[in-house]
């Protein structure tokens, strides 16, 4: 059985069976499975051991445009309506068209909405853990809270922000600010505690004051924790501040810009503004890590 | 450390019952008294919130109110900006247990919509649904993952990187995208729940079937075992505590996608149209109850989940 299996010429063999097979129930069905299958083969050849850097690179770039590739071919073989599936050079097509629309919704939403109420809610929530780390009691009563509320749906206090603070960007960084502040509250704290009883004798015994201790043990040790939190609250802070924009927003914004172009159907503009909101959480999410990687090279994890 | 020693000096001679007794005190205050706060605060919060209408409509009716008169109306307003806590349970209470599940309508027995229990059920269906579907396949491609270098390294980049991208910005265009093709009812929503309950299955369960170390896996080797019965002695029981982990992320997660979901097409029906038509018409207190109602949901599909793992460890002999 295994010395079947192991035959260098059975894989192939198969891809060519099913090819075949493809072709011969329908054209475009057998184009796409032989690049499907080509991809596949040639992954798995540039996955195998001894190809090291260049394979790691390799590998998930042609499994990203394969999946682009098959999306095109799939689009136009089986002429799919643009109203359903833009191809992706179409959704490229309007992306570059209208990058004066998507640049406005982006400061509006990613600048103005997510980047300021990820500061606020972040500070605060860093300043309260430092508040509640002092006091033994509010720690064993604010974690728990604190972690059934970072479980809840708080999107869901989204139309009650837009009612009180308006449609403008206030409202979205509100609802940001209370996304992000109990994920962060709770890592902080956690991290505050990550440190052992011999490191804070040590500074007893330098006779270091609370706040020696805090700067020069405490909070170093916090950094891979409150990083965690940090990083965490990077991608609520964006679907916090989209999904406010569904209640209300003025007449600019990635999240008003998706539900009026759903309504329009216009699915290249819907596709374009969500590449930008990709674009936009993986820039931010690395901005996190290598600000991560920057302070925290010392710990195991960074090596 | 401390808290025995704490829940051993509170309790004096009281023995094991009296000490646990402590020890339960010694955790449940702490909460209770923060849990206190908030609502003391949120009191207030409200009374300060309100006060504005109270005093604008006394004052366009030509009334002197006093203090306690303007406080206890700013507590007990139609449409506050800020309902009180016994405002939204008192709503939470005659919408569950003052209503019927199902009422008789043109000759069938259907949902009322006046019963908050159906909306919970419609937004909680879809979410089971799709966490089901989510999970099952997540764990799958995790197994594909772990036993084909191809396969992790291909997908296993973009599985991470998805993970920052906001996904809950396309539930709008998947959901019109399905209707515009004749899919409706439960499928769109639960398919935008499993999407949201996948990554984290799939990130966290290559984590738990890569968890056993070198001299577990020698040791398999020197028994010349399979690479299935590798998979099903081994690698499976040690990836359990990390599935469940990554479970109660994707049940939240898959709530949230199946509230998400109900609001870019206007649905009529759930917890999330609730929220949608009570910011519509200004009714503050049916999005607060409907706000609590999807917190309890959540309460109750993480807590469960918890249970379900702490008899699952514990019958495993891993319990911590």
């Amino acid at each position: 059985m295994t010395g079947i299996m192991r035959n260098p010429l059975i894989g192939p063999g198969v891809a060519a069976l099913v090819v075949f097979v493809g072709l011969m129930t329908d054209q475009g069905l057998g184009l796409i499975l032989a690049v499907w299958l080509l991809a596949w083969g040639m992954n798995i050849w540039l996955s195998a051991d001894g190809r090291g850097a260049v394979g790691r690179f390799l590998v998930p770039v042609l499994f990203g445009v394969t999946l682009l590739v098959l999306w095109e071919m799939a689009v136009r073989l089986y002429e799919i309506s643009p109203v359903i599936l833009p191809a992706p050079s179409a959704i490229w097509v309007r992306l570059i068209s209208s990058t004066d629309v998507l640049w406005a919704d982006f400061i509006q939403t990613i600048v103005k909405g997510a980047m300021s109420g990820y500061m606020m809610g972040c500070a605060a929530a860093f300043a309260v853990a430092l508040a509640v780390d002092r006091s033994n009691f509010l720690q064993r009563g604010l974690l728990p809270v604190g972690n059934f509320i970072a479980a809840l749906p708080i999107v869901g206090t989204a139309p009650i922000l837009v009612m009180w603070y308006g449609f403008g960007w206030q409202s979205k960084a509100a609802v940001v600010v209370v996304m992000v502040f109990f994920p962060m509250l709770v890592n902080t704290v956690q991290g505050l505690k990550a440190n052992e009883v011999m490191q804070r004798d040590l500074m007893r015994t330098y006779a270091a004051s609370y706040w020696q201790t805090l700067f020069k043990l405490r909070l170093p040790a916090a950094m891979p924790f409150i990083f965690n939190g940090l990083k965490i609250c990077t991608t609520l802070a964006l679907i916090g501040a989209i999904v406010a924009e569904f209640f209300g927003s003025p007449t600019v914004g990635m999240g008003f810009r998706i539900k009026i172009e759903v309504g329009r159907l216009a699915m290249d503009m819907v596709w374009s503004s969500i590449t930008v909101a990709a674009l936009a959480g993986t820039g931010f999410y690395g901005l996190a890590a290598l600000a991560e990687r920057k302070l925290t090279f010392w710990h195991p994890s960074q090596r | 450390m401390t808290d025995v020693a704490q829940a051993r000096h509170a309790s004096t001679g009281g023995g094991l019952l009296g000490r646990s007794v402590a020890g339960a005190v010694h955790h449940v205050m702490p909460v209770l008294v923060v849990v206190a706060c908030i609502v003391a605060f949120w009191y207030a919060a409200s009374v300060g919130m309100n006060r504005a209408w109270t005093l604008d409509q006394a004052e366009r009716a030509g009334v002197e109110l006093s203090a306690g008169e303007v406080i206890a109306d700013a507590m007990n307003q139609e449409r506050p900006v800020l309902p009180t806590p016994h405002q939204v349970f008192a709503e939470l209470w005659n919408t569950t247990a003052g209503e019927a599940m199902f009422r008789e309508r043109r000759g069938e027995l259907r949902g009322n919509p006046r019963s908050l229990f159906f909306h919970a059920y419609q937004t909680l269906a879809p979410t089971l649904l799709g966490f089901l579907f989510g999970t099952g396949l997540g764990i799958l491609l995790a197994v594909g993952i772990v036993h084909n270098r191809a396969m992790d390294m291909s997908v296993m980049p973009w599985a991470i990187a998805s993970q920052t991208i906001p996904i809950l910005a396309i539930a709008p265009m998947v959901i019109v995208v399905l209707n515009s093709i004749g899919v409706e009812g439960l499928l769109p929503k639960s398919l935008i729940s499993a999407y949201l309950s996948f990554f984290p299955v799939v990130v966290g369960m290559v984590k738990g079937l890569r968890s056993p170390g070198p001299m577990d896996l020698d040791l398999l080797k020197t028994y010349s075992a399979s690479h299935a019965a590798t998979f099903w002695k081994l690698r499976l029981p040690a990836s359990v505590p990390f599935l469940f982990t990554s479970l109660k992320v994707a049940i939240a997660a898959a709530l949230v996608g199946a509230i998400v979901a109900e609001l870019p097409t206007g649905a009529r029906f759930g917890l999330g149209a609730r929220l949608l038509t009570g910011s519509y018409y200004g009714q503050t207190i049916q999005i607060w109850s409907a706000l609590f109602m999807a917190a309890i949901c959540a309460a109750v599909l993480v807590g469960g989940l918890g249970l379900i793992e702490r008899l699952t460890l514990k019958r495993m002999g891993m319990a911590r």
